[in-house]
């Protein structure tokens, strides 16, 4: 009797939303297996009309092109493999540079759009505005066609204090030239960033078991600073000697000459993403309750104690997530390279794929660098959120 | 027992007190509002002295409808040019129906009139007959939007909707052998009309995708949830150059042979498909914001759960985020400037065949300036109205 009854009641398996959803993702999946298997069906038989298959062993070839910029070693007859990890070096090397710098004059931005000066903070705003509304890739190739190549020729180089050339093959700078002491200062350099190593976890430790931050930081500079400046002068002769580009002939000699491309690409992207960060940086700023600072000065901390101890932990707390997709599109944006010219990661990759004709392999390569670029920020980003999340109740 | 609440003092200022206290109230304050004021003089002088002076912009002159149209047939123009008057009643009839309840929209009409009128006093024959009948259309369809308000409402908004596609079917034309409509095929759209197209297409097929990418990712369906998850981390980790290479050169590969794929309909699709996973987090970030509450109410009225999605927790959360999907759209727009780079003639493509003609060798920063300010009018364009629409629509306000 009772089970008949609860036979009754029982839903039918085609109303039963359990089935239903069952049934709902089977549909979903099959659907996209289906288009999946219809597209990569149609690849290969594309890829077997045109008598290649997939697979990376073409890396190995010799690439047989120039590349104008490396930081390792390269020629005509490298590998494919070789160039992709120079263009990939180039990538790194923008983005690092530029992320330094964007930092620098963001951080800048952001606290003068918080200027008690009416000029400053106009000023901050009105260059907000300007960037904001900009297209990148204009402006990346105004930098380099309108500016940089429109510089003078090298005999009539524009020299700024400094020895700083400014021609339309590049900018001269003066630059750092290893003596023979060079080798034995890098290990007291090395010698340096252990001690600076170890002041920080000792002075972080102290912190924890008094509840008294001592100024870790600064303690850890100065360290790092003072053995640097100590082994300098210890030496015989000084490990670098300043080298002056000068003006030869058609080119220019001496020091360090930046590309023009490297130039605009690192302009453009520093004056755009700059002005991103410089809203990071307000707003993070703007989030820190007043009450907070009142409640600071109120048990007696002073106007800097407040700052680092109060001010700085929770402003950073808002500002890093942002700071850190901000820094990721610095380096995908880095990819414009394409448009004036510098060989990063994805111009290389563009050049092997018309010489080996490896559209799938590439394209996906490269995808999939990006890929672990972002991949590897957002870890980075969950694991200081988790770090610095608010303890609630 | 009602007491009139006076509004706190406020400190009146005289020019010399207010300057002293906003610029000079401090010695390093002095020293930066003179730094400032050196560098607003220095950069400015140089633009102004350039701008002015320097620059020969005869090469905007002489190319503009270049730049504005690409290689779009002279004898069909007329078809953009109604498409723009369909949108100017469009956008009269919408600012007389919601406008009475927005402070700007009445700047915007008047702002728009006076643009309208300040281009057909610059221009000449039919583009200044067409440009005063884009005028005529914008007061015709504000007073008609004011006089009858919510009954016109609906086919406002229908409108709105079915407006892109007769655009781009008045663009494209009905078939070749038609003498009303001759196809203009996509090759001959360029300049910043090809941009707008790309943003208009780029904005109606990735919202909805958007959309429903952010549903699927809050779908209580594993396979449906992490299909959604492993699309928008892949396209939001690359690169949209990327992505306009892959639709280049890979679409082909993966459609069956003998098929092929228009070069701008490919960039189209890649801009569309990019754009949807940045869209999705955005819709995203609303639907978080709504209460669990909204949920069960609309259960509770017995609503199923299509419709309390459709008509309880979408239209608030879509509401919330208009700011940051204007901001997206806005991207969107900036970033269709990179189809030049697989080859298509939008905006900055045709940009370099002007720089290459002989003529106008070397005259870079005169193209490149007027192409950055096209960008920059209608992005701040953009921004400003979805500006007055936050207000008009009280997003923050309850």
């Amino acid at each position: 009797m009772a089970s008949k009854q609860h036979q009754k009641t029982a839903i039918p398996f085609w109303r039963d939303e359990r089935t239903l959803q069952l049934l709902g993702q089977a549909a979903f999946a099959a659907v996209v297996l289906f288009f999946a298997y219809i597209l990569i069906q149609n690849m290969v038989n594309g890829l077997q009309r045109q008598g290649t298959t997939l697979g990376l062993t073409f890396l190995r070839g010799t690439a047989g092109f120039d590349i104008a910029e490396f930081s390792i070693e390269y020629s005509r007859s490298s590998t494919y493999l070789q160039a992709f990890l120079v263009g990939l070096l180039n990538t790194l090397q923008v983005s690092a540079i530029g992320i330094l710098l964007s930092t620098i004059l963001g951080v800048i931005l952001g606290v003068a759009r918080l200027s008690a000066n009416v000029l400053v903070r106009g000023l901050a705003a009105a260059y907000l505005e300007l960037m904001r509304n900009l297209s990148l890739l204009v402006f990346l190739i105004f930098w380099y066609l309108a500016v940089f190549l429109k510089l003078p020729r090298v005999a009539e180089a524009v020299i700024w204090p400094g020895q700083i050339h400014l021609t339309n093959r590049g900018v001269g700078l003066p630059w750092g030239l290893p003596t023979e002491t060079f080798e034995t200062y890098k290990l007291i350099l090395l010698a340096g960033l252990v001690a600076a190593a170890i002041v920080a976890i000792v002075l972080y430790s102290i912190g924890k078991r008094t509840g008294k931050p001592p100024l870790t930081v600064l303690w850890t500079l100065l360290t790092f600073l003072a053995v640097a400046v100590v082994g300098w002068f210890a030496l015989p002769a000084a490990p670098l000697t300043l080298d002056f580009p000068s003006v030869q002939g058609l080119n220019m000699a001496g020091g360090k000459v930046v590309t023009p491309e490297f130039m605009a690409l690192l302009s453009g992207l520093v004056l755009y993403t700059a002005a991103f960060i410089g809203e990071v940086v307000r707003a993070g700023l703007q989030a820190v309750s007043k009450g907070q600072v009142e409640a600071a000065r109120a048990i007696g901390l002073t106007g800097f104690q407040t700052l680092r101890l109060v001010v700085f932990p929770q402003a950073m707390r808002v500002i890093v997530p942002p700071l850190t997709s901000q820094y990721l599109n610095l380096t995908k944006n880095s990819s414009l390279a394409i448009a004036v010219g510098y060989p990063d990661m994805f111009y290389v990759s563009n050049t092997i794929l018309n010489q080996s004709g490896r559209a799938v392999e590439m394209i996906a390569l490269v995808m999939l660098t990006y890929l672990t670029f972002s991949l590897v920020t957002s870890a980075f980003m969950n694991w200081y959120n988790q770090r610095t999340q608010l303890v609630e109740r | 027992m009602s007491e009139t609440v006076l509004p706190p003092l406020t400190e009146r200022l005289t020019p010399l007190r207010w300057a002293y206290k906003n610029l000079f109230s401090t010695w390093y304050n002095a020293l930066l509002t003179i730094g400032a004021g050196a560098l607003i003089f220095w950069v400015l002088r140089g633009v102004l002295f350039w701008a002015l002076d320097t620059a020969e912009w005869r090469v905007v002159v002489v190319n503009l409808r270049l730049l504005l149209l690409g290689q779009f047939p002279i004898a069909e123009v007329w078809r953009v040019w109604l498409g723009l008057a369909l949108l100017a009643l469009l956008v009269g009839n919408s600012l007389g129906i919601w406008g009475r309840k927005a402070r700007g929209a009445g700047r915007v009409t008047i702002g728009l009139l006076v643009l309208l009128a300040a281009l057909a006093i610059v221009t000449r024959d039919n583009p200044r007959l067409w440009l005063l009948g884009m005028a005529g259309l914008v007061g015709l369809g504000w007073y008609v939007g004011r006089s009858a308000g919510k009954a016109v409402e609906r086919v406002v908004i229908a409108g709105w909707i079915i407006w892109p596609p007769v655009f781009i079917l008045l663009l494209r034309g009905l078939s070749s052998a038609s003498d009303v409509l001759p196809v203009v095929g996509t090759n001959l759209w360029g300049g910043l009309l090809l941009t707008l197209l790309l943003t208009i297409v780029g904005i109606v097929f990735s919202f909805p995708l958007g959309v429903l990418l952010a549903l699927g990712r809050r779908s209580a369906l594993p396979i449906v949830r992490w299909f959604s998850v492993a699309y928008i981390e892949l396209i939001r980790g690359v690169p949209l150059i990327t992505i306009l290479f892959m639709a280049q050169l890979m679409l082909p590969l993966f459609l069956p042979a003998g098929m092929n794929i228009d070069r701008v309909l490919r960039a189209m699709v890649a801009i569309t498909l990019f754009s949807a996973a940045y869209l999705a987090e955005n819709v995203r970030g609303g639907l978080q914001a709504i209460p669990k509450g909204q949920y069960e109410a609309a259960y509770a009225m017995g609503l199923n759960g299509m419709q309390a999605m459709g008509l309880i927790i979408l239209p608030q959360a879509l509401r919330l985020v208009i700011p940051i999907l204007v901001g997206q759209f806005i991207a969107l727009f900036k970033d269709t400037a990179l189809v030049s780079i697989v080859g298509l003639m939008d905006l900055v493509g045709i940009g370099k065949t002007v720089l290459a003609q002989p003529e106008f060798l070397g005259l870079q920063r005169e193209v490149y300036a007027f192409i950055s300010m096209l960008y920059w009018v209608l992005s701040y364009a953009m921004a400003y109205v979805s500006q007055r629409l936050e207000i008009s629509l009280g997003v923050g306000e309850r």
